[in-house]
C-alpha cells in the first residue's frame, strides 16, 4: 500500500509477463481491534506516545485499570476498561482500545470551517493538519465518538492519525506493531472485515458469546477501525461505544440547507433593498422654513 | 475686507439634537463590535466567505477574537439598552403602524400614524437584535468551550451551533435593512448618528411626536 505510484508496469529484459501488472490493488486501510483477545496491557498506548513523540502525561487514579479518564490531545490511544456484570450474574472485564475510528463519512471533516484543516486520504485515513486548524473545535461538535481533543496552549485540535506517516512508508501503525496478543491487525478493509467476521463466527459457534459480532457502523459509512465485540448487541457497555453513531443530523442541516438558505437570503436581501431604492427612492424631508413655522403653529408650539 | 468665514459652534439654528454623544458612542461601539463578529462569523459559516477571516488576520486570530469581541458587542448592547429602553418600549399604537407598514415601504408616510422618537419598525429591529444578542451570547459561550460539556451532553453542541448560526442570520437580515434605511432610504440619518443633529424637516417627517416634545417652548426661527 505504500508508494502506490511505484507499482511496476514494465521490466527490462524480463521474460514473460510482468508479475502483478494489470492488477488493481486495494489501498484502503483498516485497523481491526479484537476486544476478545485484548489483555489490557497498554503496550499500544505506550507505542502511540512513543512514536508520536509525546511525554507521558500526568493522570489520576480512579480505581480502575484505565490509564486516564479520557483520551487527550497528546494521548490518542486509550484502553477503556469496564467491569461489566451480565444479566445472568456473570462478570466480565471489558477492554476496548479507544481511538479515532477514521469514519468513511467523517463528522469532524463535515463540521470543520477551516480550509484544509482536515483531510481524508483515499486509503480512508482522516488526518488533521494542525497548520490550517483555527481552533474552533467544530470537529468536537461533529464527531459522534468524542475523539478530537483541544490543546489549550497551541489552540489546535489533535487526534489519532492512524500513523499516516508510517502507513505512507509502508509500515503498520505503531499500536499494531506493539500488540503482544495479536488482537490488533492491520490491512485492507476487505481483509480485515473477513478476518473479523471469521473471528465473530468462531466466537458465536465455539464459545458462549452468542451475540459476538463486528462493529463497523453504517451510520458513518463504515469505519477504518473496526472491532470484534463479544456482545455486538450492546456496544455501549464498552466504554460508551455508540450503538448507531452518525454525523449529527443538525450538523448536516447546518452545513447543508442552512448554509445555502443563509447565503441566498443575504443575497436576495441586498438585492431586495437595492430594487426598493430604485423603485421608491429615499424619504427626502424637504421643508421650507415657512412650512416649518406653519407646522409649529399648527401644533401649538 | 471680504466676508469672513465664521467657525460655527454647536447646532445650526434650524437643527435639533437627535442623539447625545453618549448614545452615538454606544451605537458605534455596538456597530463596530457587531461587524467584526459578523464578518468573522460568516467566515466560519461558509467556505465561500472564509476570505473574510483571512483579511482580519487569519483563521486562528479570528477564532481567538470572535468570542471576545462578541462579548464586547453584548456589553455595548447593554449600555445602549440602558440609554434607549424607555424610548424603544413598544406601545399599543405601534400595532397600527405595523399594520400599515406597506405605506412606509411605498413612501406614503402621510398615511401612517405619527411616531414618537423611534417608529415601530426601529423598535422591532432593536428588540430583535437584543433578543438575538442574548441567544448568541448563551449559545456562543457553549461553543467557546465545547469540551467543558460532558460526553452525555454532547448532543447539545449541534443544537447550539445551529441556533447560533440561525440567530446570526436573523441579525444580518435586520442589519441589511438597518444599513439601507440609515444610509440610503432616510437621508440625514447618518448625520444624526455621527454629528448628532437633524433638520427640523427631518424630525417633523420621521418623528413628529418626538419633534413636538423637543421643539416645545423653543423659538423657531
Amino acid at each position: 500500500m505504500a508508494g502506490g505510484t511505484l507499482q511496476i508496469k514494465a521490466i527490462s529484459g524480463h521474460a514473460g509477463p510482468v508479475a502483478g501488472a494489470n492488477t488493481s490493488r486495494d489501498y484502503d486501510v483498516c485497523k481491526l481491534v479484537d476486544t476478545t483477545t485484548c489483555i489490557g496491557c497498554k503496550a499500544c498506548e505506550v507505542a502511540c506516545v512513543e512514536w508520536n513523540g509525546y511525554p507521558f502525561r500526568p493522570t489520576s487514579f480512579d480505581n480502575t485499570y484505565q490509564t486516564m479518564p479520557n483520551t487527550e490531545w497528546n494521548y490518542w490511544n486509550l484502553i477503556r476498561f469496564d467491569e461489566h456484570e451480565n444479566a445472568d450474574g456473570t462478570f466480565q472485564w471489558l477492554m476496548r482500545k479507544d481511538q479515532c475510528m477514521h469514519c468513511e463519512d467523517p463528522g469532524c471533516l463535515k463540521a470543520c470551517p477551516a480550509d484544509g484543516a482536515i483531510v481524508q486520504y483515499s486509503n480512508g485515513i482522516v488526518d488533521f493538519q494542525q497548520e490550517h486548524c483555527i481552533g474552533c473545535q467544530y470537529c468536537v461538535t461533529g464527531c459522534p465518538f468524542d475523539i478530537p481533543k483541544f490543546n489549550q496552549e497551541t489552540k489546535k485540535v489533535f487526534k489519532c492519525t492512524l500513523c499516516s506517516d508510517r502507513v505512507n512508508a509502508g509500515l503498520e501503525p505503531a499500536c499494531i506493531k506493539s500488540c503482544p496478543t495479536g488482537c490488533l491487525h492491520f490491512g485492507s478493509k476487505d481483509d480485515m472485515l473477513a478476518l473479523a467476521q471469521a473471528r465473530a463466527t468462531q466466537l458465536r459457534e465455539h464459545t458462549s458469546h452468542r451475540n459476538a459480532g463486528v462493529y463497523d457502523p453504517e451510520g458513518v459509512g463504515g469505519t477504518h477501525v473496526i472491532y470484534v465485540l463479544h456482545d455486538s448487541s450492546n456496544p455501549e457497555k464498552y466504554g460508551g461505544l455508540p450503538k448507531n453513531p452518525r454525523v449529527p443530523i443538525l450538523v448536516q442541516l447546518w452545513k447543508g440547507p442552512l448554509k445555502w438558505l443563509g447565503g441566498l437570503s443575504m443575497m436576495f436581501g441586498v438585492m431586495g433593498v437595492a430594487i426598493h431604492y430604485l423603485r421608491f427612492g429615499p424619504k427626502e424631508a424637504e421643508m421650507k422654513d415657512a412650512d416649518i413655522q406653519k407646522e409649529d403653529r399648527n401644533r401649538g408650539n | 475686507m471680504g466676508t469672513r468665514a465664521v467657525l460655527h459652534r454647536g447646532p445650526k439654528t434650524d437643527q435639533i439634537e437627535r442623539y447625545t454623544p453618549a448614545e452615538r458612542i454606544a451605537h458605534w461601539l455596538t456597530a463596530g463590535t457587531y461587524v467584526y463578529a459578523m464578518a468573522t462569523g460568516l467566515g466560519f459559516f461558509t467556505p465561500y466567505m472564509y476570505w473574510l477571516v483571512e483579511i482580519v488576520g487569519g483563521g486562528p486570530t479570528a477564532r481567538f477574537w470572535h468570542p471576545i469581541i462578541g462579548l464586547g458587542y453584548v456589553f455595548t448592547n447593554v449600555y445602549l439598552h440602558h440609554q434607549w429602553k424607555s424610548d424603544l418600549k413598544l406601545i399599543p399604537e405601534d400595532r397600527v403602524w405595523l399594520d400599515k407598514v406597506k405605506y412606509y415601504i411605498t413612501n406614503e408616510d402621510d398615511l401612517l400614524p405619527e411616531q414618537d422618537r423611534f417608529d415601530a419598525g426601529q423598535k422591532l429591529f432593536y428588540w430583535g437584535m437584543l433578543y438575538c444578542a442574548v441567544i448568541l451570547l448563551v449559545t456562543g459561550v457553549v461553543m467557546w468551550f465545547p469540551e467543558s460539556i460532558g460526553r452525555s451532553w454532547h448532543w447539545v453542541l449541534p443544537l447550539v451551533v445551529i441556533i447560533h448560526s440561525a440567530a446570526a442570520l436573523i441579525t444580518i437580515g435586520g442589519l441589511i435593512i438597518h444599513v439601507y434605511m440609515g444610509v440610503f432610504m432616510v437621508p440625514g440619518s447618518v448625520k444624526a448618528m455621527t454629528i448628532g443633529y437633524v433638520s427640523r424637516g427631518w424630525a417633523i417627517l420621521h418623528a413628529p411626536l418626538w419633534y413636538k416634545k423637543v421643539a416645545n417652548g423653543r423659538t423657531v426661527k
